[in-house]
């Protein structure tokens, strides 16, 4: 690897302070970061150490809402009794990410903050990811790219946490040198029409602290189903994150966010409506299946995604009613 | 340490040739790589170590701690076979800066056996043909402590949810289960791969 100064944050002004030095960057678990500095991908003077920051790896309820600091570790958030059993869909999630190895190092900000994992970036291509001005896949091997939301970019979110945060409507608190701030989750990730270099709104100087999760509503309950091209350890093709806020057999209010299909968490509005006030017969699901994939744009060799999405969706919400 | 390893050999050649060389006007010597002292235990034994901080976990203990057992396959996280346990649970040792490492304690593969008893986790891997080419053992077997740290007893599904961050390019997975159920006392006479 190149050489570099590791530096120790005290806490998470020193941090952002730490993080004006020339040509430094954040680290968290550091897994996704030291491969891509051995792959010349970044070639940082200074990372920011954020795991000796005391308290960012801890879980708190703070009246009705929980606060998960950035740096947990995925494989604690996945063991935890209260995520485990009121956001059911985050604990599945966390514990679907890779491997043992992996979630014992990988934190929760880092694979919220965790850069694409298209072949043409990873292997160094001029693409908008790497300061170039072209996606290679559009006319190239573009099986695993987007469906939803593609161009000028065509990644996939690589995150299996993010979608699952954006369901439960998640709080991201941000920090920067001008202090700090609070946006939704679904406010965090940015299109590639957005911003075609960067997958969210994070500035150079700036750092993901920490989450915070609502109370959730009585008859919640939630899932996160993930689909992979083999049985482990990889991302997913296409994933579902779902929250249902049920009434008996009533589906009150539901909020589905794919992953694997689009540059950000993709959100189904439409699909939410579709089954707000309803109860979830096989009929629904299947036209909740069909909404799901309304307006699917895809590329040359991915369009088996759509019928995956489409019986994703469906096969889903029929199990978490069954 | 007086013995000559290939990184002292590689750094002193190194170290010869830039001070050999005509520096070319207006050019700087590049800066030496920022290195810090950490306190580590591996294997029990606590250390002492200057370390630049780029260098990864790996790559102090087989070059600086002569502990060689962990490999270093793919060097991105991906293949298992440099994984340790940090403060009992498994890591990518490759994935890790050693700068990191500062109070924290790690035991690799050579930790495992203890007066000169084998670990029963490396005697059922003998007993099941574990090994094939042996790259990836001690891979395995570190991942395998980690496993029945947390879970006893696990069924075959377990172990092999346990063990997805391991790779055989050998193949040898179902062996490598196997041993894993035997070594935990989960081995069913139908469970295993193999007939005997």
């Amino acid at each position: 690897m190149k050489s570099f100064a590791n530096v120790n944050a005290r806490d998470v002004k020193d941090a952002v302070n730490k993080l004006r030095e020339p040509n430094a960057v954040v680290v968290g678990g550091g897994s996704d970061l030291l491969g891509m500095v051995k792959d010349h991908l970044v070639q940082p003077d200074v990372l920011v150490n954020l795991k000796t920051i005391r308290g960012l790896d801890q879980i708190a309820a703070k009246g009705p809402e929980i606060h998960i600091g950035g740096q947990i570790t995925l494989d604690t958030l996945s063991h935890n009794s209260m995520i485990r059993g009121d956001y059911t869909v985050l604990a599945e999630a966390a514990e679907s990410v890779a491997t043992p190895q992996i979630r014992n190092a990988g934190t929760l900000a880092g694979n919220v903050c965790q850069r694409p994992w298209c072949w043409y970036y990873r292997n160094n291509f001029p693409c908008f990811k790497n300061g170039g001005s072209k996606c290679f896949s559009i006319t190239g091997e573009n099986q695993f790219h987007a469906i939803f939301g593609g161009g000028p970019s065509f990644i996939v979110h690589p995150s299996d946490t993010a979608p699952a945060l954006v369901a439960l409507d998640a709080k991201f608190r941000v920090a920067g040198p001008s202090g700090e701030r609070t946006l939704a989750a679904a406010d965090f990730f940015a299109l590639p029409k957005v911003n075609a270099a960067r997958e969210n709104v994070l500035g150079k100087d700036e750092i993901l602290v920490s989450v915070s999760l609502p109370k959730t509503a009585k008859g919640t309950r939630s899932t996160y189903h993930k689909v992979l091209d083999r049985e482990a350890w990889t991302h997913a093709v296409v994933s579902a994150a779902m929250v249902l806020e049920m009434d008996q057999q009533v589906c009150k209010r539901a909020r589905i966010v794919l992953g694997g299909v689009a540059p950000i968490p993709w959100r189904l509005q439409k699909v939410e409506a579709i089954l707000a006030g309803q109860q979830i017969t096989p009929e629904l699901a299947a036209k909740a299946g069909e909404a799901a994939v309304e307006g699917a744009n895809p590329l040359a060799k991915n369009r088996y995604k759509v019928p995956l999405t489409r019986n994703l969706v469906r096969r889903t919400l029929l199990e978490m009613v069954a | 340490m007086s013995k000559i390893s290939r990184r002292t050999f590689f750094e002193g050649t190194g170290a010869g040739i830039v001070a050999g060389a005509v520096p070319l006007r207006g050019q700087q010597a590049p800066a030496p790589a920022p290195r810090n002292t950490i306190q580590i235990t591996v294997n029990g034994v606590a250390h002492k170590l200057e370390v630049e901080d780029r260098w990864t976990l790996v790559e102090v203990l087989r070059d600086h701690l002569g502990l060689t057992g962990s490999k270093i396959g793919c060097d991105r996280g991906e293949c298992g076979a440099c994984t340790v346990l940090l403060d009992g649970k498994s890591v990518y040792s490759c994935s890790q800066l050693a700068v990191w490492m500062n109070g924290r304690s790690i035991e690799t593969v050579e930790g495992l056996s203890a007066n000169g008893r084998l670990d029963p986790l490396q005697e059922a891997f003998i007993q099941h043909d574990g090994p094939q080419c042996g790259f990836c053992t001690s891979g395995q077997l570190m991942s395998a402590k980690a496993l029945l740290h947390r879970n006893s007893h696990p069924t075959a599904e377990e172990v092999r949810a346990g063990m997805t961050g391991n790779i055989c390019r050998c193949s040898n997975y179902n062996r490598y289960v196997e041993s894993v159920l035997a070594a935990a006392g989960t081995l069913s006479a139908d469970a295993g791969g193999r007939k005997a």
